[in-house]
Parts: C-alpha cells; structure tokens; sequence
C-alpha cells in the first residue's frame, strides 16, 4: 500500500453498497458523454435489433411503450468513480426485445448502438435474465436528454458507460468486438465489482 | 462475420488514436517536484514520473491518493503539459470546495511528496496535432487544451488553432500569461477595463467558423458538463458538424 502523506480521505460512513474505488454522488448525476447531446424527439426515437436472430425488428416510440412495463431500482457506477444509490429508471426489461426477435443459439455478444454513433459491446448473457432494461423515465418523469433520453439502454451492474444513451439498436454476433471506450482504452466487461476499468484491469 | 460493426449513424470516429494498454493498467508513482499558483483557486502541480510513456495533447489520467487506513479516493485529471516533457507531467486542479483529492493538493501537498497515477487514458479527446484545431475551454476546462496550444508552439506547427476561453474574471483566468494571437477570451463576470462581460456566445463563434481552414475544424471542447453543453450547442448553430466535435466534460 502506497499511503499518502496527510490523506486522510472524507470521514465516511462504512457503506457497503461501494465497489472498489467508488465514492458517492449523492444527489449529483454527473454527465459524461463525448459527443454533442442530440436533440431527439419521442417520435423519432426507434429500437432495433438485428444480426443473429429468427426476425430482425425495429420499434418505434409507441410499439416499444406497448411492451409490459418493467423497472429497475438500485445503484449504477461509473467508471470515473461515481455511485448514485436507490435510482429508479422505468422502461421495459430488454427479455422482451430480444424475446421477439429470437437471437441464434450462436449468438454470443451484442454491440449497442445509439442514434449519435456511440458503440459499446456486452456479452449476451449480460444483457439477458432481468439484467438489462431499454428506460425512458428516471424518478418517475421522462429520462432527460443529457442523461441519454428520450430513451437509453441501462445495465447496472456493469460500469455505466455500458448503459448506452440514445439507444438506437442492438446488432447481435457470435464473437466480442469492442466498442467506442473499448477501442479507447477501457475494459472489455466492465464489472465494477471486480474494477475492471481499463483494458489489462 | 467478422468485419467490425459500424453503426448507421454519424459519430466522431476520425483519429482514434490507439492507447497503450499496459500503461493505462499499470499504477505508477509520481513524484511531486513542484507547485506554481495559476489563480487564487487553481495551482499547477508538477511531477516527475521516469516511466511515463508519453501522452498525446487532450489526454488525461487517472490520480489515486492512499490514506493509512486504506481508503483510496482515485479522480481523473487531464495533462496540461506538451508530450515534450520527457519524465514529466503537469496537472492543474481547481481547488474545489469541500474537495476530497483537490483539497489535498491545495492544502497538504508539498513537492516530495508522491502520489499514484495511471495512464495516459482516451484516444478520444486528443489531438496529435494533425489538422486545424478549434479549442474552447472554460474554467479548468482549458487544462488539456493548453497541453495542445503548448504542443503546437513547441514544434512550430503550422497547422491552424484558435481557442476560445471563458474564464470568470482576469484573476481567474488560468495560465493567463501563456495566451497568444491564437485566443480570444471571454469574461463572465468581470472584466479589465473596456472589455465586455457577458457569456460566450454565436458572436464569438461564428467568425472562427466563417474562416474555415483545410479540411475543416476538428473542434474541442471542455469544461464543466453545462459549459460543454452551450458551448457545443453555440457550434452546431454556426454550423459545425456534429461527428467533428469531440468534448470533455469534467462533471
Ligand atoms: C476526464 C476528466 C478530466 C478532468 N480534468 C481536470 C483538471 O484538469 N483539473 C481539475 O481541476 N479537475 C479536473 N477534473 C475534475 C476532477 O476529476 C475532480 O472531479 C475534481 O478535482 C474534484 O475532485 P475532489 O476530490 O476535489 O472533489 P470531490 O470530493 O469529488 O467533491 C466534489 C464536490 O462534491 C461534493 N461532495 C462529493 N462527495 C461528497 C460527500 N460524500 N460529502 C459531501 N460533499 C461531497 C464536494 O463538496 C464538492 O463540491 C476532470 C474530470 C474528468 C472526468
């Protein structure tokens, strides 16, 4: 351990919920994202999936409402240190997308893809099994522009920058491919459990 | 299949620079050789760091302090020094209130003493110096753009860069000395004598547009997430294109 001279960190609460190297928001949310926030109407917003699957589809705002509804509540990371606890996103659980479209038994990975060109790749296994949600509220009121609305995908228990903002699409395959961050340095998985930040983590 | 997916859609993707993965995994120890005062809120920490590999301008990296207990608080901050400095890198903090790792480097640190560093991370927000730059920074938002003005100054590019700089006032405005014929600087609170205050704006936008060099604009923008907002706002009104506009948001 490399202790620092005369650090002796914020007094803190012994919190559990904390992975490795976190710390906690509170009520901040910061925003990170590279690309400038698109100004994208409900009725321009679609879903789709493709690659690998029985039958490729897309939905649009009002197809996609007309899925059973499904919430998340519990805690998101992201990698550049901040948790948020207790955040409660509303949407639809993606089981039901990919339910529709059926994804070949070869299908191992999934790239995410937003309607700003944003990519990020994830295992099917993580986006599959009450995991991963396509959400448009946060907190009960529709999910902001700079937080990825009108509608983003989120999977909590990776690190955030997995949770891709404007979703646009899924394009399912039978091997990994890294995505934007990925190609930029940062982990392939991302389990913030396990701190896996950069590539080499 | 195995061509990589390219989404429909438009996205920054030209000059993704590669990052060397080994030293974005590996901590290393860096060793604070110096402090110099920019503002009254910001000071500029050197270090010496011998196995640095070298960055690209705009990258930053990761910070980790260690207290005896154990508890780590690990930040991101950009380089502000040009690759040029071999053995060497420059961080400037804004000592924020109620701060954690900010609140030490302003209050506790003193040169000797060393801290853990990880990097150079992103190939995103960076600028190998290859086509005309258009940099606009607010606040500590300027920090890895001055590594780029640093950079280009150092090698005599000619290559075209401006950089706008909104800063509150002239005292604090960081790295003030260092500006050139290439910035134009805007104030929002106060401001010297005969010069206006007021926001950035499409006023001061608009004219970097209209002379379009080669090529276009690659433009950068940084600082906090409701500065990176307006101002990427104020360049997709004057006409820049989206998928050329790369942007750091501090938070
Ligand atoms: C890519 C990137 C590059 C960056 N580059 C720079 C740079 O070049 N220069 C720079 O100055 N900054 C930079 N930043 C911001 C930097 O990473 C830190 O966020 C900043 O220094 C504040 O960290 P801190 O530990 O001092 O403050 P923190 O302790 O994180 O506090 C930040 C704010 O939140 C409040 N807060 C947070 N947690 C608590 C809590 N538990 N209890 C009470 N209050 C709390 C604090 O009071 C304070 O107002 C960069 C950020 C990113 C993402």
């Amino acid at each position: 351990m490399n202790v620092t001279r005369g650090f002796t960190g914020r007094p803190r609460a012994h919190n559990t919920g904390l992975p490795p190297g976190q710390y906690d928001a509170g009520d901040d949310w910061p925003v990170l994202a590279a690309e400038v926030t698109p100004d994208l109407a409900p009725a321009d917003w679609t879903f789709g999936i493709d690659g690998l699957v029985a039958e490729p589809r897309t939905w649009d705002w009002e197809q996609a409402h007309a899925l059973p509804a499904s919430a998340y509540e519990g805690d998101i990371h992201c990698v550049t240190s901040w948790s948020k606890f207790g955040v409660r996103f509303g949407g639809v659980s993606l089981d039901a997308f990919l339910d529709t479209v059926r994804p070949d038994a070869t299908a191992t990975h999934a790239v995410a893809y937003s309607h700003t060109g944003y990519t990020t790749n994830l295992p099917l296994a993580d986006l599959t099994g009450g995991r991963a949600w396509i959400v448009w509220e946060y907190d009960g009121k529709p999910l902001p522009a700079e937080h990825g609305g009108p509608a983003r995908l989120i999977v909590p228990h990776l690190y955030f920058w997995k949770s891709a903002k404007w979703i646009a699409g899924l394009r399912i395959l039978d091997h990994d491919e890294p995505g934007f961050w990925e190609q930029n340095g940062y982990h392939a998985r991302g389990n913030p459990w396990e701190e896996q930040r950069y590539s080499g983590d | 299949m195995t061509e990589t997916f390219v989404p429909p859609t438009a996205f920054a993707v030209p000059g993704r620079i590669a990052v060397n993965n080994r030293a974005a995994a590996t901590w290393q120890t860096a060793t604070l050789t110096e402090i110099r005062r920019e503002t009254p809120h910001a000071a500029t920490f050197r270090f010496a760091v011998p196995q640095w590999t070298g960055h690209l301008p705009g990258q930053h990296l990761m910070l980790r302090l260690t207290a005896e207990d154990g508890y780590v608080a690990q930040r991101h901050y950009s380089i502000a020094s040009p690759p040029g400095d071999a053995g060497h890198i420059e961080l400037t903090l804004d000592h924020v209130e109620g701060g954690e790792v900010s609140g030490w480097f302003h209050t506790v640190a003193r040169p000797g003493d060393s801290v853990e560093v990880r990097g150079p991370l992103s190939g995103f927000f960076a600028w190998p110096g290859d086509r005309p730059a258009l940099l606009i920074g607010a606040g500590s938002g300027v920090v890895p753009l001055m590594s780029m003005l640093r950079h280009h100054r150092a090698r005599a590019l000619d290559v075209p860069l401006r950089l706008l700089v909104s800063a509150r006032s002239p005292e604090e405005l960081i790295y003030a000395r260092e500006y050139g014929a290439e910035t134009m600087l805007v104030f929002t609170r106060g401001a010297p004598h005969g010069v206006p205050v007021g926001r950035m704006a499409a006023v001061h936008v608009a004219p970097l547009l209209a002379e379009q060099p080669r090529g276009g604009w690659e433009a950068y923008v940084c600082g906090s997430n409701g500065f990176a907002e307006h101002a990427s706002r104020l360049l997709v009104e004057a006409g820049q294109p989206v998928d050329r506009i790369r942007i750091e948001r501090f938070g």
